[in-house]
Order: C-alpha cells, then structure tokens, then sequence
C-alpha cells in the first residue's frame, strides 16, 4: 500500500490509536511532567509494561507460593539454602503480593487510563461527526472502480443508497462510514479491564473466606470464632458476615477400585439462625451452597472414630457420641488419631496412632498400611499413654498431638490393633473399646462482594474484544462529476485499516451494488 | 469403542505423514514450474460484460490451480481430518463424556482445532497450500507424541472434573490452544521467510534451514495468517481463561487464585495481548511481533504441558 499525504488525511481519525510522540515543542520541554505523561501512556511504554507483567508473573508461576502452599514454600527453603532466602528477599515466593508486581501492574492501568480518557473523548466526536471529505483522487485510495454513466452527477448520487453505512452528501461527492463499533468494542474492553481490577479490589479489601471441620451430626454457625482458619479482607468487619446455621448429616465418599475418588456428597440442614425451620441441601464439589452473599464449599473430608474409654473404677472417661478426627496423610486415607482423655478419676490418658480405612498389615514388621479410601476393613492402630496431658495448664495445646512429657507409654509402647467393637484391656486396669467411625467435611464459607463486578467487566471483556476484533471500520467515497463527452464519472474509493483483502471482497460487492442504482452506459 | 478410536488416530496420523509428503512433492514441483511462468498482472477487471471498468486492490495472492500432487495432498490432509474427526467422537463415546478429558485427548482435540485452522486458511484463501508440509509436520510429530507418551485409556472424570463446565471451560481451551499452536507454526515460518527474504535481497547465498523459506508463502501473506489465526483465538482463550474462572469459583469457592495453571495462562494471555498491540506500533511490527507471537506459543506449551507433569497445582490431574 502506497502511502501519500493525501491517504493519510483520508484515514485521519480512521483509528483513535494514539500518535507516536514526536518532536517536543518548547512549551512541553518546560512542562516535563506533561512530557513524563505522554511517554507513559504511549503504546510503546504500555507494551513494555505488558512484558514486564508477564515476566514477572514467571516466577509465579515456576516458585512454590505462600499464599498457595507454605509448607512447599518452607521445604524449598530448607532444601535451597543460599538461594531461598535470595529468592524470597525478592517476594519471589509471594509474587502476586509483592510490590514491583504492583508497581507494574499499576502503572500498566495509569497508562491505560491515561491513553482511554483522549481516545474515548475522541470516538464520542467522531460518533457525532458526519464522515469526513473525499481526497481529491480516488483512484489513489487501495480500492477503487471508475465508470461512465448517462445520468446526472446529482441525479446520479442521489440514487445511491447505502443502508447501514453512515453517510453524508458533499457538492459532487458522498462520504460513507461504517464500522464504528470496532472502536466502540475496543474502548469497551479497557474500561472493562479498569473495572474488573476494581471488582478484584473489592473483593479483597471486603471479602472474608474462612475453613471450618464439621463432624457428621455436629454443626457450625456462622461466627469469626466457629472457624479453623480465617482469611479477612483488610476492611472486612464480622457484622457483615451473612448469619447462617449448618449442620452435617451425612458425609459420603464412593471411590472406584482403583482408589480415585469419584463422587463426593455431603448432606446438610441449614437455617440463617440455629431456631429457624431448617432446609436440607446437598454440598457436593461444584455444587456449593449459596446463602445470600456467601458461599459454603466442600474442601475435605476424612474419617471420624468413636471410642468409649473405661476408668478401672468403671467410671466412663470418654463416650461414643464425642468423634475425635483424623487426619489424612495420604491418598488411601491412612490418617492420624490423637485420643485425650482428660476428665478421669485416676491419671490422665492419652492415645496416638493411625486409623487405616482398608488395612493392611505387614506379617513381619507388623507395619500397617491402607489399600483403599474406603471404610472397607477398617482397624484402629494405637500406643497408649498415662499421666499428664497438660491441658490444664491454660496454655493452648493443638487438638492433633499429645504434649508427651508428663505422660508414660502404656505397655512398653507397644501399638495395638483395634477393629471396630474389639476391646483393649489396658496394662493397669481400665480399657478403650474402638465402636465405629464416621466421616467429618470441611467447608470454606467465602464472601465476596466484587465477584458481580468482575463478572459484568469479564462479560465487557469479552464482547468488547469481539467488537473490536471483528467488526472492520472502513470508508467510501463516491464522487459524480460530468465527464468530456456529456457523460458523468463515477468515481468510487474505499479504505480500511484492517483486512484489506476481506475489504477488497466487499468493496467488489458495493460497487456492483452501486452500479446497479448507477448503471454504467451502453455505449 | 475405544479401541476403535486409537486405530483411527493411528490412521490418522498416518495419512497426515503422507499429506506431507504429498505437499513437499507439490512444493517441489510447483517451484520448478515457476521458473517457467511469469506473474500474472495486479490489475483485474470489475463488471463482466459492461464497459471498461476498472478496480485494483493490492493483488491477493495469484492462485495456481493445483497439480496431481497438490489435489492429493489437500485431499489426504481432508481425509486425515474426517479420521481424526472420527477418532474424536467415537473416543468420547467409548468414555461416555466430552473426549478431552486428560492430556492425550486435550492433545488428539488440539492438532483436529490446528488441521482445521490451516484447511479453513487455505479454503478462504488466507494462506498458500505450500504452508501444507510445514504445518503437517508438527502435527504429526505432535499426535505421535500425545498417542504414545501422554496415552491413557478412556475412563470416568474425578469428581473435580465432574461439571457441565468441563464442556465450555476446557472446549474453548482446547479450541483456543490448536489455533494458538497454529498460529506459532506459522510465526515461526514467517520468521524464517523473513530472514531468507533479509539474505537473497542482498544477494547473499543461503543455507538450510534458511534455505526452506524459498518453498513458502510470501512473508506478508504469514503474517496475516498468523495475525488471523491470532485474532481468533485470543478471544476463544479470553472466554476460556473466564469460563475457567467461573467453574474455580463454583469448585473451590475463589474465582482467581494464582494457582500455576492461572498463572501460566494469564501470562500466555498477557503475550498473546501484547501481540495485537505490537502489531499495531511501529517499531514492533513484523519480525518483533512475529517473535511475541512464538514467545506466547511457549508460554502455551508450558501452561499445558509443563504444568501439568511437573509443577504442583490445583489443575494437577489427568
């Protein structure tokens, strides 16, 4: 494509794209901030920053992060022991937190901003304005078509009539312009971008996410203390947590025989407050419940084993309505049971061990292991212990593990195996019976008040790219002037800026449209 | 069922090697003819049967009707197409769900989105047929290595999976990432027009792998296809990256949370962006932009790929 002057005033404003900086002026040589401005909201300053944001994200993306996963976080640290602590004085394990990613990604939007304002008080202009004048020749445009016609030029162009193209009659020419959405759908998309950034912000500053354990048959109510562990937003207050009383009924697990999970299910009954009529609901992944603004997700689950602990007195120390939780430590649920038993009449007791879904024990080294995640064989593999658990004492004591200074090993530490309904006679009087297991879930309660934002800005996105991808903007021109021999020229030219070739195609459609209003002569 | 749908793919593949073949033979004997005949003139004529009127555009590209090894060579890939169409359906059947449920069906679903792109190009006239061997050969490479090393046998979802959402989140993903890979194919194939073209204006001799550039489509015609193809796409992989977006919200109760397969693909969306935008700057059209678009391919094989078998996530299945 031959670029002359006067193409150039034809595509004036064809795109709002701004104008590379060229040379300064004075009055911008004294004015440096002005000058800072424009290089920062210049294409070329956007699209470094585009990169920058990019590469800056690889680290993310490679690295362990906190905000994901700390313990891989500390093991990398343990395992690198030069170059971690290097690593992370760079933030480079909480990338998306740290503040060179912000400083790019905030000045990516000041740029942003700064390039939308100019670009979109441009499109409302040109939204109003009529297409602007023919050039002086068409025939230089990239399309064009000249033919010969016995009407008159203004008989000629009043004939032409050119649906949906926006048009505006000139003397002896008419201009069209069609297209208009192209920039429309573009300014769409970054406003959008602005907008989902806030819809995030909002998200974080208001937002609250929290993790709870429920046992089958027990129940959470909604309350920053009710929970494990808790994620605020920095501005969130506990009044605006959404009042909510759940409780577990059922919890089922159905796996295939190779051990994957295939379904998870858990059944609740929830109510806003614990007196008000309950509503049953199925909690299962991608499928969570929805209580006003907030959101209860099923995470996790594992077994639950009830044990009755007898006293030598016969005193019953710990009964089998109370579960005590497992934790899983692998894929086939083998998990760890940690037993107190604090309210005794003779010395404390204490049991630790592991609880194996479908067990397996080794014949030699007695060495149990788990086959299966499902409750298909389960045992109870315990070492017990008596004296002091101290949690008395007043200081804050993890419910999953024992404090074993003040306690002895019952039988010499050796573990003993217990399925479900068998009895172990403890060394020195008293027993723990194994009666059955359950199944505990954790849910996590999210609250987010920017998610309908960033939803409508995700909605713009996407039309906007579409609009602005697809829809070409493109002009016409057509100019009616009486030739030598008593005849009128018709003279016909066309550009757009984007898929010349898909424009060539149309513009060979237009003008035998044209030339059916304005049939060329016979002659 | 499932049997029947790896026999395909091997089919398939098959027939793809011999479309390759069959465009190089084309290729090679297309470039003896053009020793022999002379540009056709840019200049056509508007209006068949009324008066001398004239019209001119910058010429599309001059199309030759295809000889015996060029006929074959679109008709074979057509072929290995319909195949691989076939070994798609019937492997979803045999596992009774949308068929890209792991690596190796997100990857036979991917080169179908790519072969498809390149047959679309070639169809509408976007890109020459002598791009044929240099496309198939990826494809190839690409199906022989999902077929053997990435092969699982069709089975159930795990239940993360388990969600109407794996039909909009993971098809637009798929779709997106075929044509994404396409369109890497054809930058760096621009690329290399681009430095055969750089080296014989000056009259400098080139060697191979420069010497290739001699059997493909001029370096303009490239860089639309690519910038197509592109176009297409990032919008597809917009949609997918919010699809994605709204499932993670509904399965793990946040909409982003930086997870490595987040991360990955918000940095291939990140190039993909900064692409469109170079290609509109002066300074960075052309060869710069081109180098984007490759840099982004990258960031996609890696977002897949790497991810999956080696880095921790969420996304860690299949």
């Amino acid at each position: 494509m031959t670029t002359t002057p006067e193409l150039e005033s034809a595509a004036v404003r064809l795109s709002t794209a701004p104008e590379p900086v060229g040379p300064l002026r004075s009055r911008q040589l004294r004015a440096p901030v002005r000058r800072l401005w424009r290089q920062l909201t210049s294409m070329r300053t956007a699209l470094l920053l585009l990169f920058l944001l990019a590469l800056g994200a690889v680290p993310g993306g490679f690295l362990p992060q906190r905000s994901l996963n700390p313990v891989r976080v500390t093991a990398y640290l343990a395992k690198h022991r030069t170059l971690g602590p290097l690593l992370d004085r760079l933030s480079l394990f909480d990338v998306f937190a740290a503040p060179w990613f912000a400083a790019v990604y905030l000045l990516l939007f000041v740029s942003l901003v700064g390039c939308l304002f100019p670009r979109i008080r441009l499109h409302a202009r040109a939204l109003r304005k009529p297409p602007p004048k023919a050039p002086g020749n068409l025939s230089r445009l990239p399309a064009s078509a000249r033919w010969a016609t016995s009407l008159e030029p203004d008989a000629a162009l009043q004939r032409i009539k050119l649906g949906s193209w926006r048009t505006r009659r000139r003397d002896n020419a008419l201009s069209a312009e069609k297209g208009y959405l192209r920039e429309t759908g573009n300014l769409l998309f970054h406003v959008s971008l602005v907008v989902l950034l806030i819809g995030i912000a909002v998200g974080q500053f208001f937002g609250f996410k929290g993790t709870v354990l429920v046992k089958e048959g027990d129940g959470f109510s909604n309350a920053i203390a009710s929970f494990d562990d808790i994620h605020p937003g920095r501005r969130f207050r506990e009044s605006s947590l959404v009042p909510l009383h759940l409780s577990l009924d059922d919890f089922r697990a159905t796996y295939g025989l190779d051990g994957k999970a295939r379904t998870f299910d858990a059944r609740v009954h929830y109510a806003p407050t614990p007196d008000a009529p309950e509503a049953p609901y199925d909690i299962r992944v991608n499928h969570p419940l929805h209580v006003r603004g907030a959101k209860v997700y099923l995470i996790g689950h594992g077994y639950t084993v009830h044990v009755i602990v007898r006293e030598k007195d016969g005193h019953i120390a710990k009964d089998a309505s109370e579960g005590i939780p497992c934790l899983p430590q692998d894929p086939r649920f083998l998990s760890l049971c940690t037993i107190k038993v604090a309210d005794t009449h003779g010395p404390q007791l204490g049991f630790e061990g592991v609880f194996t879904p479908t067990t397996a024990q080794d014949p030699v080294t007695h060495r149990v292991t788990s086959l299966h995640p499902a409750a298909q064989n389960p045992a109870l593999t315990i070492v017990g212990y008596s004296g002091d658990l101290g949690v008395d004492a007043g200081i804050p004591a993890s419910v999953y593990s024992l404090d074993k200074t003040r306690l002895t090993p019952l039988d010499g530490g050796k573990p003993t195996l217990l399925t479900p309904g068998a009895t172990w006679k403890l060394p020195g009087g008293g027993s723990i019976t194994f009666v059955r297991t359950t199944e505990w879930a954790t849910f996590q309660l999210t609250q987010d008040p920017g998610k309908g934002i960033a939803l409508a800005a995700a909605i713009g996105i996407v039309a906007g790219l579409c609009l602005s991808l697809f829809v070409r903007r493109r002009r016409l021109w057509v100019r009616a002037t009486p030739g030598a021999d008593g005849l009128t020229v018709v003279e016909v030219g066309g550009l757009a800026r984007t898929d010349p070739d898909a424009f060539a195609a149309e513009f060979d459609e237009l003008v035998a449209k044209l030339q059916l209003a304005v049939p060329p002569s016979q002659e | 069922m499932a049997h029947l749908s790896d026999s395909l793919l091997f089919v398939a593949v098959i027939v793809y090697a011999c479309a390759m073949l069959a465009f190089a033979a084309d290729a090679a004997s297309r470039r003896a003819n053009r020793v022999l005949s002379m540009p056709s003139s840019p200049s056509v004529l508007v209006g068949a049967g009324g008066p001398a009127v004239t019209a001119s555009f910058d010429a599309p590209m001059a199309e030759r009707r295809p000889g015996f090894a060029g006929t074959a060579a679109l008709g074979l890939t057509s072929l290995g197409w319909l195949t691989h169409l076939t070994s798609v359906v019937t492997r979803g059947i045999a596992a009774g769900r949308v068929p890209w449920g792991n690596m190796y069906e997100f990857s036979s679903a991917a080169a179908f989105v790519a072969v498809t792109g390149f047959l679309v190009l070639v169809a509408r006239g976007k890109v020459d047929r002598s791009l044929g061997a240099f496309v198939m050969l990826p494809v190839v490479l690409y199906l022989g290595l999902a077929g053997t090393v990435l092969y699982t046998k069709a089975g159930p979802l795990v239940p993360a999976l388990n969600s109407y959402w794996i039909k909009i989140h993971v098809a637009a993903a798929v779709t997106a990432t075929g044509a994404f890979l396409l369109s890497g194919v054809i930058a760096l194939l621009y690329l290399l027009r681009a430095r055969f073209d750089a080296r014989t204006d000056v009259g400098q001799s080139v060697r191979f792998p420069i010497s290739l550039g001699r059997s493909l489509p001029a370096a303009r015609s490239l860089d639309r296809a690519a910038y197509v193809v592109i176009a297409f796409a990032f919008p597809v992989w917009t949609f997918a990256i919010i699809a994605g977006a709204i499932w993670a919200e509904a399965a793990w109760g946040r909409y982003w949370g930086w997870d490595p397969k987040e991360t990955w693909s918000f940095i291939t969306w990140v190039l993909y962006a900064g692409y469109l935008h170079a290609r509109a700057t002066a300074g960075w059209k052309g060869r710069k932009a081109a180098w984007v678009a490759v840099a982004a391919a990258v960031a996609l094989i890696i977002d897949y790929y790497v991810v999956n078998i080696f880095v921790v996530g969420l996304h860690s299945y299949a």
